[in-house]
């Protein structure tokens, strides 16, 4: 098992004949993905050489998700037409499928767009949007796997813990970090770090908390905003299995932008220091140490009795 | 991006929003002018820079660092009075709460009509992104540090949040205005205010407007006295206009430059320089060699795009700092190849003639290959495999060089 994608996930990606579509898609068919197509408006009718087969592009979602059943889609398209992309994905997975998940990697959307289209989304009830700005989503299978986005895939196998994380490397990094003590994930969720995107914690912990598979996690947050908080108040009522905590930017300047447009401490909220005091309150096993990861993992599964 | 006060109230006045006259000046002469053309009694001289906490703030000689008036944004009961803050606030640093104790060079001053006040209120448009929607948030203690007002007396502070499928609603907008206390005129001028207002930071993309303090005059009429608005630069392609209100002065000349290079990069007042991909691996870097005793002197974030060029310019603005006394360079390969990233260092550090110790961790893509490259070639470079061995070695580097 595994949340929201696995082995048979059919993938669409919109915005395919693009060198960003083009590169990752190749990439992710040889990781195991199953690409069955992309989008490019004005491009439909055309095929996609990518290594072992010939995909379509379709003009539109509708069109695309119609011929393929596709059950995902990952959006490589250029910022300014994002969000619109994000839409158009939405309507046409509800109106087909009644369901679909939307993976958008795309960085530098003005969040005043992805105010409108995670708006939206949320009255979607069958539509999950992981992103934007964010490496993806990916699910390690017995040989390749289902990855859908941009991470490196060869650093990942499958096992038994769930990674969250608003960074892109440094959910490498934490993936490293379970290697390194012999344990591999069930999937791994790049939850982005613009200040307004879809999937947050809360969703992926509740996710991991009904998988069966998943029997402990890892948290990696960053200093701004207060979803590190919201989601350690959640874990202290609902979630049974451990998590290992780490948060990026204990020594960030406040007023700053770090990087991540959502990556700032404003009005002196949104430090490391209160996300760190939030996870330890909520039980959760920290690592101040990003190298600490593995072993504090390590330390979370013996007392957990899972080793 | 932030603008200036006076370039705010232009987009304000052109919105419908209220505001007094006022005029832009960049010398005493057009100060003079200014209060003639006004026609006002009483006008507020106002330092113009992009930092808060401006009327609280003090104003000291460039040159002899002696304080030179208490007070960044003053009130002019006459010609001469106008004549003497103008001359003590142009060419002469701020300092306030906010700009740090290096303070701001004052080049632009605004020259406003003065106003009968009734009442201040706080008024704010900002995104809120726990609720994923844009939140205007008002007080009836105006005039004061909104962060003071919320943390001693949070039921001053009065909250909407606008669904941007529904857009702001007239329910909304009274309910804001009677919490203030508004009625008759000014909560009827208050209504249009408030709407033109979210009209102005939806059509310009904004990411926050303040108004602090917003007032209610004794002819009952609401004007924004003060105006900071800043833009969302992610938005910066469907607004070139931007390009003018641009205030490069206000900026870090070397993270405008980093921008233009496709980095982004954050001076801090540590020894050790860091060069990372992705942002949440840069900030932990800077946490990790926090952890071991160092203090990093930068963030910095190559992107994902990185590439021979971006990486020299990388090298060169963390060299450019005088307090860099070593560098470690994280990267943890994706798309980005470690030995691409190795090749780029090398020509670099040639380039820049690189003289401090340099550390580097390799991992993911290509990272066999990225060491291989650097161990075979004439520079000389402690290379590592973890993030913890790397900030073990430049800070034993830095201590090994002082000692």
């Amino acid at each position: 098992m595994s949340i929201w994608i696995d082995e048979t996930s059919k993938v669409l990606v919109q915005g395919i004949t693009g060198s960003q579509g083009t590169f990752h898609a190749t990439r992710m068919i040889e990781y195991g993905t199953d690409v069955v197509g992309g989008v490019t408006p004005g491009k439909g009718g055309q095929m996609v050489e990518l290594p072992g087969r010939e995909v379509p592009v379709f003009d539109d979602m509708t069109e695309a998700i119609s011929q393929t059943d596709a059950d995902v889609s990952v959006i490589y398209v250029p910022a300014r037409f994002a969000a619109s992309a994000i839409i158009e994905a939405a309507d046409a997975f509800n109106e087909i499928k009644g369901e679909g998940l939307i993976v958008c990697i795309t960085e530098g959307i003005p969040t005043l767009d992805m105010v409108r289209s995670v708006g939206h989304i949320s009255k979607i009830p069958g539509i999950r949007l992981i992103g934007p700005n964010c490496p993806g989503i990916i699910t390690p299978g017995e040989d390749g796997g289902c990855k859908v986005g941009i991470m490196p895939g060869y650093i990942h196998a499958k096992g038994r813990i769930g990674v969250i994380s608003k960074s892109g490397t440094l959910t490498y990094e934490a993936v490293a970090q379970t290697m390194s003590v012999g344990e591999g994930q069930t999937t791994c969720i790049g939850i982005g770090g613009d200040p307004v995107s879809g999937t947050g914690f809360i969703d992926c912990l509740a996710a991991f908390e009904e998988d069966p598979e998943t029997e402990a996690v890892v948290l990696i947050g960053e200093i701004g905003g207060t979803a590190e908080e919201e989601a350690a108040a959640w874990v202290a009522d609902n979630f049974s299995k451990p998590i290992v905590g780490f948060v990026a930017g204990a020594t960030a300047p406040p007023g700053k932008r770090m990087g991540h447009a959502g990556a700032i401490i404003s009005g002196g909220k949104g430090t490391a220091a209160e996300k760190f005091a939030a996870f330890e309150a909520a039980g959760i096993h920290i690592a101040r140490d990003p190298s600490e990861i593995g072993a504090t993992l390590k330390i979370a599964l013996e007392q957990a009795g899972l080793l | 991006m932030n603008i200036h006060e006076y370039q705010g109230k232009q987009l304000f006045r052109s919105a419908g929003v209220k505001v007094q006259d006022g005029v832009h000046c960049k010398s005493v002469k057009e100060a003079l002018a200014a209060y003639d053309s006004l026609g006002s009694k009483v006008v507020a001289v106002k330092s113009q820079i992009h930092a808060g906490g401006r009327g609280k703030g003090n104003l000291y000689c460039p040159t002899s660092g002696d304080l030179l008036m208490e007070g960044g944004v003053k009130i002019a009961f006459s010609r001469d009075e106008v004549e003497t803050y103008a001359e003590n606030i142009l060419g002469h640093i701020l300092v306030t709460k906010q700009t740090g104790p290096a303070g701001k060079l004052v080049s632009n001053l605004y020259v406003e009509a003065g106003c009968e006040i009734a009442h201040e209120y706080y008024l704010a448009l900002l995104v809120d992104r726990e609720a994923k929607a844009v939140l205007i948030m008002a007080s009836t203690e105006g005039g004061m540090d909104i962060e003071e007002v919320a943390e001693n007396t949070p039921e001053a502070i009065h909250k909407i949040w606008v669904d941007p499928q529904a857009d702001l609603l007239e329910s909304q907008k009274r309910k804001l205005g009677m919490a203030l206390g508004l009625s008759g005129a000014a909560l009827k001028d208050f209504l249009g205010m408030i709407g033109s207002l979210y009209d102005l930071f939806v059509s310009n993309d904004c990411s926050m407007v303040e108004i602090n303090p917003l007032v209610r005059t004794k002819s009952d009429e609401m004007v924004a006295l003060d105006a900071k608005v800043s833009f969302d630069e992610n938005a910066s392609f469907r607004h070139t206009d931007w390009g003018e209100l641009r205030d490069l002065s206000e900026e870090e000349p070397t993270e405008t430059r980093a921008k233009e290079a496709g980095l982004s990069y954050v001076k801090l007042d540590g020894d050790i320089g860091c060069l990372v991909n992705g942002a949440g691996l840069a900030m932990a870097s800077m946490d990790v060699i926090k952890l071991y005793g160092g203090e990093p002197a930068n963030f910095l974030d190559i992107g994902g795009g990185a590439n021979k060029e971006s990486i020299t310019t990388a090298f060169g603005i963390i060299l450019e700092d005088p307090n860099v006394e070593g560098i470690l360079v994280n990267i943890f390969g994706g798309i980005i190849r470690c030995d691409m990233v190795a090749r780029s260092i090398i020509d670099a550090s040639r380039e820049v003639g690189l003289s401090v110790p340099l550390v580097v961790r390799f991992s993911g893509t290509n990272h066999v290959e990225g060491r291989t490259v650097l161990e075979e070639s004439s520079l000389e470079v402690t290379t590592v495999s973890t993030l913890a061995e790397g900030a073990e070695a430049i800070v034993a580097a830095l201590e090994g060089a002082k000692a």
